[in-house]
């Protein structure tokens, strides 16, 4: 394997002013406070952290969607910390981004074909009946039909909304695929179909994901590898199993204690449990 | 459970009129709820189990609304009462509580204020300090820490879950019997859904407070649920004790919602068991069993959609609507994989 992204010591302060015509920077918020991680070709790094923690924060600053404070962002051995637009644009066709809430990331008013086909047109990789020939090939990938191309996204629900997301980041083949809680708005019975999608995707492409999430027992199911974030730090860092078996830090293990064990039996024991401590 | 039922509700229809036709949105839902219960509604965005919810509350009373069946809460038909009689009703004797914290109160207000307000549009004689005081209890009642100095926040100074408890604090304002929650953790982070759920089942046994759970997690449901009620299309498609949902569910959909969880406790495997296909829209639904276009184990019979029976002789009340005989589920479900986990006990 080799390394796709490696991140080291990111930070991102957000500054906290005062004072109505000369501007007094009073605190900061450390949203991001040191960060580093890797991410290999073709794995899947798991963050998980409660809201708050910083996790969306460091998938911008990756993407340089919003200026890193200070550290550094290396993409396949380049220095991407600090690049303007024009210089990332690029870039862009090498990472994508799913979003959180489906309902939000699409434009109402256009058509799913121009949703998908907007980063190849952008990137001027096809146009016309091309662009069209690689949107319905994307849309039937992700398990939509080639059918849907000039339909709104009103006429879909949440689960096939987050497929048309994911057929969007995957126009432009991106090697590094960033997911910003990707099921944390559908249904359970969704979230299943949207997760497995995810892993044939990956399968077929080569794919690498940074997949954040604020629910640990979805990311375990995703996740190569897992880093744990609190309050701007990475605070845990390893194999998913070696994370979710025998974790080692008091937060890892408060993440880990607040998922629900779908069986009445075993949870009525937890209950106890933590009722006699 | 030999309790007489506070809440009871039969052959519950909701429908609302459409340009494109009629949604049946609700389509013969029966139940009872007694003191100290905590009933769960499972099922997937569309199954109908917000609108039932809503409906015993009367939130869906719309001019392209029609609502047939019966709702008694002590005998009292609600389905018939008055707006008037029903906006005395709600938060005296039944609250809600909503999904979304966010918005859920008004932004421009007080928090404290705001459910003073409540308090006082049902017992005016309640003075501001009083109703405040009232208040200041609540939160301490709901975990809210400082409670004396968070009253007077806005909604935007109070995170999500601090919300949620106020909404939760709101809804216990005037001491009501039944507590709806709708996807009261949906859009909260996991940590902090675990409080709410270990704060609802407090609130549960110290009031004997009745409650209905709404969500689509089976998860949540096996933290807090006595009894379940799964809802596909509108229709109940099984209903039992917790215990019986959970170690010997009857029908296929439910082990589909029981299979895509994710556990912690267990080894991962390579592939998350999903229900393949989309629910169904309401406006177009097929012939006989709406499950059957999603359902692995669909045969002929499945053209008629079965009633909501018993089939257990050992478990009366444990009702399916599935043509599978039990013996033929059993073996199926082993097949899937361990769905249905273990016997119980």
């Amino acid at each position: 394997m080799t390394l796709l992204l490696e991140v080291t010591d990111l930070v991102k302060h957000f500054p906290i002013k005062r004072g109505i015509l000369i501007d007094r920077e009073v605190d900061q918020v450390r949203a991001v406070d040191g960060v580093g991680f890797q991410v290999e070709r073709g794995e899947t790094l798991g963050l998980v952290g409660e809201s708050g923690s910083g996790k969306s924060t460091a998938c911008r600053a990756v993407l340089q969607l919003i200026k890193p404070t200070s550290g550094s962002v290396k993409f396949e051995g380049q220095e991407i910390a600090g690049l303007g637009r024009r210089q990332m644009t690029p870039l862009r066709r090498e990472m994508q981004m799913i979003f959180q809430d489906p309902y939000a990331s699409l434009n109402p008013r256009k058509r799913i074909g121009q949703i998908v086909g907007d980063p190849l047109k952008r990137q001027g990789v096809a146009s016309g009946s091309e662009l069209r020939r690689q949107v319905q090939e994307l849309l039937e990938r992700v398990g939509l039909s080639s059918e849907h191309f000039s339909r709104y996204p009103h006429e879909f629900s949440g689960g096939q909304r987050q497929r048309i997301g994911i057929a969007r980041a995957l126009a432009l083949k991106p090697k590094l695929v960033i997911c910003d809680e990707p099921v944390s708005a559908l249904d359970v019975s969704i979230q299943a179909q949207i997760v497995n999608l995810l892993d044939d995707l990956q399968d077929e492409l080569g794919l690498a994901y940074l997949f954040v999430a604020h629910d640990i027992g979805v990311v375990r199911h995703i996740a190569d590898r897992i880093a744990v974030m609190n309050e701007g730090k990475i605070v845990e860092q390893g194999s998913a199993d070696q994370v979710c078996e025998q974790p080692k830090d008091e937060y890892t293990k408060k993440l880990l204690a607040a998922v629900p064990i779908p069986d009445p039996k075993e949870s009525r024991e937890r209950h106890q449990r933590s009722s006699v401590q | 459970m030999s309790q007489a039922p506070l809440l009871s509700v039969r052959d519950l229809r909701v429908g609302f009129a459409t340009e494109e036709g009629v949604v049946q949105a609700v389509d013969g839902v029966s139940f009872d709820l007694r003191p100290g219960e905590v009933l769960a509604i499972v099922g997937e965005s569309g199954s109908g189990k917000s609108v039932t919810a809503q409906t015993l509350i009367g939130l869906t009373r719309a001019n392209n609304a029609r609502i047939e069946g019966s709702v008694q809460l002590d005998g009292a038909e609600l389905t018939e009462a008055s707006d008037a009689e029903m906006r005395r009703l709600r938060g005296e004797r039944i609250a809600m509580v909503f999904q979304d914290p966010m918005t859920s109160f008004n932004p421009v207000y007080r928090i404290g204020a705001q459910i003073v307000e409540a308090i006082r549009a049902h017992r005016p004689d309640t003075s501001k300090q009083q109703g405040k005081a009232r208040v200041v209890e609540l939160f301490e009642a709901v975990g809210i820490p400082k409670a004396a100095q968070r009253v007077d926040d806005y909604p935007h100074e109070f995170s999500g879950g601090m919300r949620q408890r106020a909404m939760i604090a709101m809804a216990l304002a005037l001491e009501p019997e039944v507590l709806i929650a709708d996807e009261p953790t949906t859009a909260l982070d996991v940590t902090i859904q675990a409080q709410i759920l270990d704060l609802l089942e407090q609130l549960n046994r110290e009031h004997n407070l009745a409650t209905i759970l709404i969500t689509h997690d089976l998860g949540v449901v096996a933290e807090v649920a006595d009894r379940v009620l799964v809802m596909y299309a509108g229709k109940v498609v099984e209903q039992g004790t917790l215990d019986e949902i959970f170690y010997d569910p009857q029908h296929p959909y439910t082990w589909g919602l029981l299979g895509s969880l994710t556990r912690i406790d267990r080894p991962r495997p390579h592939r998350l068991p999903q229900i393949a296909g989309q629910p169904p829209s309401l406006l177009d639904l097929p012939d006989g069993c709406p499950f059957r276009p999603r359902c692995p184990h669909e045969f002929g019979k499945c053209s008629e959609y079965p009633g909501l029976d018993a089939r257990l002789a050992e478990a009366p009340e444990h009702r399916d609507r599935c043509w599978l005989t039990p013996e033929e589920k059993r073996e199926k479900r082993m097949v899937e994989g361990q769905i249905g986990l273990e016997a119980p006990r």
